[in-house]
């Protein structure tokens, strides 16, 4: 047991607190090192920071990439942080409260899942820390990375794997056999709707962020040229002050970044659930077990 | 050469307008589905937490045909009209 009031324990919690903050304000400092001041309506993609050379293709180290590992790192930190001194009966407000997120997300599974998959929980609240976090570092003025589709499409991707992978669990000839309901006929159909479960995803996250990116973007050009146009008359320096665009653009990403950002997080990790609950088929991977096992037991009476 | 890149341009943001007139299609179907959302709370205030995260992630799938609506048009305003002129002058290159 550790004290939670000694000296040690509280050097440790602002350490790890210190940590958890340190990459968003490298990621930032870096940002501010590389910018490329431009006026207007500018809209770029990820900034390619190097690349490393590979044998297909090579590999490009982009902002997002970076900005993302920052998020995984400042993610890790404040895990490390909430968990740190947990006890059996909890006292600590964070442990109430990092005990509050894990039973919402359980009772979600629970929900939407069954008891069967309650192992996915630590996946799915990792899924929806990573997106939330990944979206909100918008509002620190950095590249969000979920802004960029090749992050998305990663996730897609995963997702994609983890539905095969329980459609598969029922076997390799139910899986085809699968593509061929409820007629065979509609095999090329059912085909490509596989496939279009991952785009989807992936666009629709994607899509959302980068939307409100656009939208943002705009805001500020429209809101830089107005104020030029109603405040230009100003003497001097005045002049040049685009006065509206402080704090308007503010009100307008509390929807954009804030609350887009954390139900694209919520819709994600929902449908992520959804799609990998209903690719299981359970009675008939119940049907199949009951089978081996008898077949087993007839292999083994027969030896006998 | 400068009037089929005038072309290329025009017809670029011309499709990318068209494009996004599949934005009608999730406004009048997220316009439904929270209608009826409002109905069905009305009618039943207890199972107003299920309804609006069922509404929400209904909303969110209805949302996605205006997001590729959204993703081409993007796509033809900011990378088709760099592909297109290069295709065009590596044509003509090819030609003379």
């Amino acid at each position: 047991m550790t004290d939670i009031k000694s000296k040690k324990f509280k050097i440790i919690d602002i350490l790890l607190l210190i940590c958890s903050i340190l990459p968003i304000f490298g990621v930032i400092l870096l940002k501010i090192l590389t910018y490329e001041p431009a006026s207007g309506v500018a809209l770029r993609g990820a900034r390619v920071f190097f690349q490393i050379p590979m044998p297909i293709q090579d590999l490009y180290i982009t902002e997002s990439q970076l900005n993302s590992w920052a998020v995984v790192i400042s993610i890790l930190f404040l895990c490390l942080y909430f968990t740190h001194g947990l006890s059996k009966d909890a006292h600590t407000k964070r442990q109430l409260a990092i005990e509050w997120v894990v039973e919402k997300v359980d009772g979600m599974i629970d929900e939407n899942m069954g008891a069967r998959f309650a192992s996915f929980s630590p996946f799915i609240i990792a899924m929806i820390a990573l997106s939330a976090f990944s979206s909100l570092l918008s509002l620190f003025g950095l590249f969000p990375p979920t802004s960029d589709l090749n992050i998305t499409a990663g996730w897609a991707i995963l997702v994609f794997a983890l539905i095969t992978y329980y459609k598969l669990k029922c076997g390799p000839v139910n899986y085809l056999a699968g593509f061929a309901s409820p007629t065979p006929i509609l095999a090329p159909i059912n085909f490509i709707s596989e496939f279009a479960t991952p785009i989807s995803f992936a666009f629709r996250h994607y899509g959302n962020v980068l939307s409100g990116v656009v939208i943002s973007v705009l805001i500020g050009a429209a809101l830089q040229g107005l104020s030029g146009m109603l405040l230009g008359w100003l003497p001097g320096f005045l002049a040049d002050i685009p006065f509206l665009q402080i704090g308007i653009p503010a009100v307008f990403s509390i929807y954009f970044d804030v609350f887009s950002g954390c139900l694209q997080a919520y819709i994600f990790a929902m449908l992520t659930m959804m799609n990998v609950s209903s690719a299981f088929d359970a009675e008939e991977f119940e049907r199949r077990k009951i089978k081996k096992e008898q077949n087993k037991l007839n292999k083994s009476n027969k030896k006998v | 050469m400068e009037l089929a890149i005038g072309i290329i341009l025009g017809c670029c943001a011309l499709g990318a307008g068209i494009a996004m007139i599949a934005g009608i299609g999730p406004g009048i179907g997220e316009g439904n589905a929270v209608a009826k959302a409002c109905e069905a709370i009305g009618r039943q205030p207890e199972s107003k937490g299920a309804v609006t995260s069922t509404m929400i992630i209904g909303c969110a799938v209805a949302e996605t045909t205006g997001l590729y609506a959204l993703i081409v048009a993007i796509l033809l305003i900011f990378v088709a009209p760099n592909i297109f002129v290069g295709v065009l002058t590596g044509a003509l290159a090819a030609i003379i």
